[in-house]
């Protein structure tokens, strides 16, 4: 098994199997009475966040209590770390508290890696930057599996600011490596250039999400920032929905079976309509279930535990 | 004043010859008070940096002007200009003439201050560049280096009114709208990191914008630090037309790439950022053809905790003065006169320091040094001079080929045996 988990370029396809796999026994554990595991009993995961973000916090919180770890949240804001302590010397902290894995979100690409090189124990990415955040691609890939029944051979439309989103590049490399197809759709200054190229060479670019639903199994939305506009990515929040928005009339020419995703959080009636996001083919509020279920996974086989 | 006689040395690469230095100039005769083993050894003309960052005043931390003078006397140098984003900034004849006396002070290289183009170096408003130039440092090179002088006027303004005074505008050619948040050469990598691009063309737009304004009012311009195949061909069509434009490139830029980056590591993180190999590739080509004219090393020292951080909270700037003359050497191999003239008499006309980039030959100054083509070093960052040595060179381990064995002052030697005298 691998060590840290920082990009989701760590996973080759067996091993990324093997999460999902133990993911799902997780999720079985979900229906029962005790929910708990005894699994990490006696082993430290800390929560380092860097940036606000509740739902993520609370899902690895709620992964490592269910494997009976001990967990410590470390946030940026009224700790040492607003007081301007360098990673380095928070990194240097933990390790002499001795944690088993340390879950890092921080605003700066790159500072998982970072933060390997000064720990022994495990890293894990929970986003990083506009680099990755390769456990919402596991949970976005456990999603699609159990609604659909198999990731070879998917069509995936990621459909917004691909640019900025840790999502898209987590999901491209994860979603490739198990055989799906991707088609990063948006304006075309919120597609990286080369992106086929950096990410794998089998990812396709269209700036017409129109033309591309009629052929997806999966279309997944990514919150667009409003400020973007500021930044002259695009006009207009009303241009941007009326070109890349998800409406009940674009989500009819999907087929049948597909599904529409979102990591969250959303800006309904940008990128996504109420309608839409709340309708049967969406699996928004399962994604965050998921979540849960796939993070435990990580947790469990990064720390040692058997399959 | 010891005198030295440098047995078997190897001028330029040419057959082995005895060479005398007396009373700073190289001198006939066959006899000195000390004699040096220089078999195997070769002499070029002491390197001249138009591109070195020494940090003092205000960041003493990193490196003062001893310090990065003791780094480029070990790396072969005899003078090198130091840039003017110090804090002060180096914007007034006070300042420049600060830099100068402590270079002197030092008495480990000639330490030329380069003054700023703009008060503070934001870019709004000349600063005097006359009284610098006429201070006791001699000022001649201007530069805002590490801003762009992006305002267009302004630009023009600063290239016309230095002509007074035979001075040049070394540019740093950073479109800054085209930068801003810019963490890495925008392009394949860049997209894979998830770090923001520093595109190539906030280069080239740059470059290709003052060379016509040089010609337009008929001046000379400089341009620092070139790094990619773009603004290569725009340097050549600029002096095809006879445009007065000389341009740098610095030994990491010839040598490294963007995949660096991979690491996150921010000893890769440089201003402009390590390109591509293929801009690697035109580098070369353009140094040996003299499209690219220099190599200077904007040798950027920084204190540990600006680089072992995150990637994004770095400064960009890694050491080079030690390992220059090594990686041109890997770089170009033995062209020894070709070494010398990218790195000493073209840089030294450039400035127009005299006494500097001289050739060997009787009664001209002695400034060189000594260079052991043979040997094969790796660097080890604790072995450097600089004071931010420790986490700012991205060659550790790396092997290299040449040792510089001996570096001559006016004759007095500020490097023996591969050490600093004082």
């Amino acid at each position: 098994m691998i060590k840290h988990l920082r990009s989701a370029a760590d996973l080759d396809a067996p091993t990324a199997t093997l999460i999902l796999d133990t993911a799902a026994e997780m999720a079985a554990l979900a229906g029962r009475e005790v929910k708990k595991l005894p699994t990490l009993r006696g082993r430290t995961v800390v929560n380092l966040f860097y940036e606000d973000s509740t739902r993520t916090r609370i899902s690895f919180e709620a992964a490592a209590k269910r494997l009976s770890a001990d967990v410590i949240n470390f946030s940026a804001k009224g700790s040492s770390v607003s007081k301007g302590e360098s990673l380095k010397d928070t990194a240097l902290t933990l390790q002499a508290m001795g944690a088993d894995a340390v879950v890092i979100r921080h605003p700066a690409s790159g500072a998982p890696h970072r933060l390997a090189a000064w720990v022994d124990g495990s890293v894990v990415n929970a986003g990083d930057g506009t680099h990755e955040h390769p456990t919402q691609a596991l949970l976005d890939a456990y999603t699609m599996r159990s609604r659909l029944g198999r990731l070879d051979g998917l069509r995936v439309a990621i459909v917004g600011d691909v640019l900025h989103s840790r999502v898209a590049r987590s999901n491209v490399l994860l979603l490739t490596t198990l055989g799906a197809q991707v088609t990063l759709v948006g304006p075309p200054t919120l597609i990286p250039l080369d992106v086929s190229a950096a990410l794998s060479p089998s990812t396709k670019v269209s700036y017409d999400l129109d033309s591309v639903l009629p052929d997806m199994d999966v279309v997944m939305m990514l919150r667009v920032q409003t400020e973007r506009m500021q930044d002259s990515y695009f006009p207009s929040a009303r241009e941007y929905s009326r070109r890349y928005g998800l409406d009940l009339a674009r989500m009819r020419k999907l087929p049948e079976h597909a599904i529409v995703m979102h990591p969250g959080p959303m800006n309904r009636g940008m990128e996504i309509t109420p309608e839409v996001a709340d309708s049967s083919r969406s699996t928004i509020v399962e994604q965050v279930a998921n979540g849960v279920s796939a993070r435990m996974a990580v947790l469990y086989l990064l720390l040692g535990g058997k399959a | 004043m010891t005198s030295y006689l440098l047995r078997g040395v190897s001028v330029l690469g040419a057959p082995p010859s005895d060479l005398v230095l007396r009373d700073g100039v190289i001198a006939g005769g066959a006899t000195a008070d000390q004699v040096i083993d220089a078999e195997g050894l070769v002499a070029l003309p002491g390197l001249v940096d138009l591109h070195t960052h020494l940090r003092e005043p205000g960041r003493e931390d990193a490196e003062t002007v001893e310090t990065g003078s003791r780094a480029a006397a070990l790396g072969g140098y005899t003078a090198v200009f130091a840039m003017a984003n110090t804090s002060p900034v180096a914007d007034t004849a006070g300042v420049v003439e600060q830099v100068w006396r402590l270079g002197r002070e030092a008495g480990l290289v000639d330490v030329q201050p380069i003054g700023a183009v703009t008060v503070g170096l934001a870019g709004q408003q000349l600063a005097e560049l006359g009284a610098m130039a006429t201070s006791a440092a001699g000022v001649r090179i201007f530069s805002d280096d590490g801003h762009c002088v992006a305002d267009p006027r302004l630009m023009r303004r600063a290239l016309e009114y230095v002509k007074a005074f035979d001075g040049i505008i070394a540019q740093h050619a950073e479109e800054p709208r085209l930068t801003e948040g810019a963490q890495m050469h925008e392009g394949e990598v860049s997209t894979r990191l998830g770090l923001t691009g520093w595109p190539a063309v906030a280069e080239e737009a740059i470059i290709a914008r003052d060379v016509l304004l040089a010609e337009h009012v008929g001046s000379r311009l400089h341009v620092c630090h070139v790094s990619t195949a773009g603004s290569v061909e725009v340097l050549r069509q600029a002096k095809a037309r006879g445009v007065r434009v000389t341009a740098e490139v610095t030994p990491h830029h010839l040598l490294l790439t963007d995949e660096l980056a991979a690491s996150y590591d921010p000893v890769y993180k440089v201003n402009p950022p390590l390109r591509t190999a293929s801009d690697v590739h035109a580098l070369r080509e353009a140094l040996v053809e003299g499209v690219i004219d220099i190599v200077a090393t904007d040798h950027a020292p920084h204190a540990v905790e600006d680089k072992e951080c995150e990637w994004a909270y770095a400064r960009p700037g890694m050491v080079g003065l030690e390992t220059a003359l090594p990686v041109v050497l890997s770089v170009l191999g033995e062209r020894w006169d070709l070494i010398a003239e990218r790195m000493s008499r073209t840089p030294a006309r450039i400035a127009g320091l005299t006494g500097h980039g001289t050739d060997l030959s009787v009664g001209s100054p002695a400034n060189l040094t000594l260079v052991d083509p043979s040997a094969r070093r790796v660097v080890d960052p604790s072995e450097l001079a600089s004071r931010s040595r420790s986490r700012n060179t991205p060659y550790a381990g790396t092997t290299l080929p040449g040792r510089i064995v001996a570096t001559f002052l006016r004759g007095e030697p500020t490097v023996l045996d591969g050490k600093a005298v004082k």
